[in-house]
């Protein structure tokens, strides 16, 4: 795809496939990621949600948040059920013309970094067709805030809380994208809701291309992170302008930043104005930050190397 | 009905014949001892062209039978297999597929579960499975195993049953023998499985909900819903049944039962054993016996009605289970027995064998013993021990 699908947010389509009236938290970052994700569509598209979060405040019977046909099976399987609408559309379109539809999958960092791993990579290793969006909070927020394997080094949740002997959570977090690259899908992108467009543009350029492909956008959460309401997209933004979560692609293997941070501001602007980070921020607890920081700049400079070699992942 | 010739089959071979002819869209499964061939033979049929259907060997059973309930939602006719392990596995989308109303058929080659390890036949399997609102059919030998599994889609897909069927088959007792059948033909099956209609298949242009959240004030009105689906399958059961034999000549029915009808004492079971009783009642009857010999084809719904109308007219039963329910009061079909004799006000005595754990033989000389035992017992008036494991070890 030469020509990007959107070139400014004023090409973003004001259609809204995700109906208003849903019950996610005011300023829920997984409900910004859902809403703009949307407004990539080409045509018939189905969605495969697992349990959490998402599925629970837009499903509620009888209501439904959802202008399209929407699956919610269990917690583990989202990358398996989409295996199996993918695979039924194919052949039935064959066998007696049936619509094809583009499916995509939209599940939260549990359902994805933990207990639905499993199943992902079962279905990246057998190349679906299907779009795999990840939106990550960063914990298992729809059970109340517990730890998952997105959860960064340090953060405190309600089962990694930040105790006098243990400050937080003492493991760093997965690397998703890495994960998802070793499967030698053609595609493989972060993304934020604070860089709308290249987000859109991203699941567009996506849902182009054939095989499997993987997507995460990190969603600041309100409760879980612990901020006012009126900050996720800030917070958002903070995340990519501090190193901390960056925004680049990995297309037939070849890496490219798409949004480059060439002043990242101290790590502290984004970790402060949340209070799962407030224990990092005293003294004693100074050694989990450093480590925190060298986490965020080692991650930084493995992906600018990996730009500027060109090698293919 | 058209002329086909006679096949040798192992039972696995049969009843991946059978999903051959029936037209599937999709398969997805994972390899598991004894049903291994199944899905052997169906990948081969879909390499070789001779079966157009996206065959899927997941990485799990538990995404087997997820990948099943999307395709099934897709629209598509859907098969899987497994056992023991892998439908324990399966277990928590065994129930999210009847609950969500999504048909598809499972052959289920029942096999023990751990520990110990052990690959044979027992029906623990299901039994861990028997409240999940799919319907249950027990094959008693490899023409049964075949024909069931035309039946089991017809039914499942029926629109006003909309669930998944299990046919059940025993390990290696069934699914690694070779036994004579006599197929439908390719146009007949055709005829009896047209492609599937599903009128709520994902389509974007009649976008759906499937999964939602249901909160205390409308669950039970789902779990209605499919209580009834269940048990009004029975119907549709009926009618199914009688289109296939007029087209293979074989009638099914909840039951199939040999000499019941003025027995002094009936002997149930489920599954292969059925044949096995049977030879021995055979002999029995020479002998002057009045045996009978019953086994459930449906197991669930379970047909209550119809068993207590058997029941009502002997003086001794034998119930037999090859699963166990451990600090119960005996196997499961024992207990639904039991419940079907006390709402139905029948006072005879009932016993329960359980038997064949593992894959232990049970040879047509302690088939005699135990219907010997059943008459005993109508003879007695009583049995003097409720549950008895048979064959056990010192």
């Amino acid at each position: 795809m030469s020509e990007p699908y959107l070139r400014t947010v004023k090409d973003i389509t004001i259609e809204e496939r995700f109906a208003q009236g849903h019950r996610m938290c005011a300023g829920c970052g997984a409900a910004i990621a859902v809403k703009l994700a949307l407004k990539a569509l080409r045509g018939p598209t189905v969605i495969v949600n697992p349990t959490g979060c998402l599925e629970v405040s837009t499903t509620c019977y009888p209501y439904s948040a959802w202008r399209l046909p929407y699956i919610h099976v269990a917690f583990e399987n989202s990358a398996a059920v989409a295996s199996g609408v993918v695979e039924a559309i194919r052949i039935l379109n064959k066998k007696r013309g049936k619509k094809l539809h583009d499916v995509i999958v939209i599940a939260g960092d549990g359902g994805t970094f933990d207990i639905g791993l499993q199943a992902l990579s079962g279905a990246l290793e057998r190349g679906h067709n299907m779009l795999y969006i990840c939106y990550d909070n960063e914990a298992y927020m729809n059970t109340g805030i517990q730890r998952s394997g997105a959860t960064p080094l340090g953060a405190a949740t309600t089962t990694s809380p930040a105790g006098k002997v243990i400050p937080g959570k003492q493991e760093r977090k997965k690397d998703l994208i890495a994960i998802a690259v070793a499967h030698r899908i053609p595609y493989a992108a972060t993304a934020s809701i604070a860089h709308p467009v290249d987000y859109i543009n991203k699941v567009r350029k996506a849902l182009e291309i054939e095989g499997p492909k993987v997507i995460h956008v990190l969603t600041p959460c309100v409760p879980g992170w612990r901020y006012p309401p009126s900050e996720s997209v800030r917070l958002a933004r903070l995340a990519v302008e501090t190193r901390y979560f960056p925004i680049y692609e990995v297309e037939n293997g070849k890496l490219r930043i798409t949004i480059r941070v060439d002043k990242p501001k101290p790590l502290e602007e984004f970790l402060r104005p949340q209070r799962r980070f407030a224990h990092l921020l005293r003294p004693e607890n100074a050694h989990i930050l450093e480590a925190l920081k060298k986490n965020v700049e080692e991650n930084w400079q493995r992906l600018i190397k990996l730009e500027e070699s060109g090698v293919t992942l | 009905m058209a002329q086909v010739e006679r096949l040798a089959f192992m039972g696995d071979e049969a009843v991946a014949y059978a999903v051959k002819q029936s037209n599937v869209d999709v398969i997805a499964a994972y390899p598991i001892t004894p049903q291994t061939i199944i899905v052997e033979r169906l990948s081969e049929y879909v390499a070789n062209g001779e079966l157009d259907a996206a065959f899927i060997q997941a990485e799990s059973e538990h995404s087997a039978l997820s990948i099943c309930v999307g395709a099934s939602l897709a629209g598509a006719r859907v098969y899987t297999s497994t056992c023991s392990q892998g439908l324990a596995l399966m277990h928590e989308i065994v129930y999210a597929t009847s609950s969500m109303r999504a048909p598809m058929v499972m052959t289920i080659v029942n096999r023990s579960l751990n520990a110990p390890l052990n690959i044979h036949c027992e029906h623990g399997d299901i039994m861990a499975e028997r409240d999940s609102g799919w319907i249950i059919l027990f094959a008693a030998n490899v023409q049964e195993a075949y024909d069931l599994t035309f039946i089991a889609f017809k039914l499942g897909e029926d629109p006003s049953v909309l669930l998944p069927v299990s046919v059940n088959m025993d390990a290696f007792v069934l699914s690694h023998s070779i036994e004579p059948i006599t197929p439908i033909s390719d146009e007949d099956a055709a005829k009896f499985l047209p492609p599937r209609k599903y009128e709520f298949e994902v389509d974007a242009d009649k976008p759906i909900t499937y999964g939602t959240m249901a909160l205390p004030d409308v669950y039970m009105e789902f779990k209605m819903q499919l209580k009834e689906a269940v048990e009004s399958s029975a119907k549709i059961f009926e009618k199914v049944v009688s289109e296939y034999a007029k087209l293979s000549g074989r009638r099914y029915w909840y039951y199939q039962s040999y000499m019941i009808d003025d027995a002094d004492a009936i002997v149930m079971a489920l599954g292969s054993t059925y044949g096995t009783l049977k030879t021995a009642a055979k002999k029995l009857r020479n002998e002057g016996l009045k045996i009978g010999v019953l086994a459930l084809t449906m197991y669930r719904p379970f047909p209550e009605k119809q068993l207590a109308e058997i029941l009502r007219n002997t003086k001794a039963l034998v119930v037999m289970d090859r699963a166990y329910s451990y600090g119960g009061i005996g196997g499961p079909l024992y207990t639904d027995i039991l419940g079907t004799l006390y709402r139905n006000d029948i006072k005879i005595p009932v016993k329960n064998v359980v038997y064949g754990l593992g894959g232990r033989d049970f040879k047509l000389d302690e088939a005699e013993a135990v219907l010997r035992m059943a008459l005993d017992g109508a003879e007695a008036g009583r049995f003097d021990v409720n549950v008895s494991w048979w064959g056990v070890k010192g």
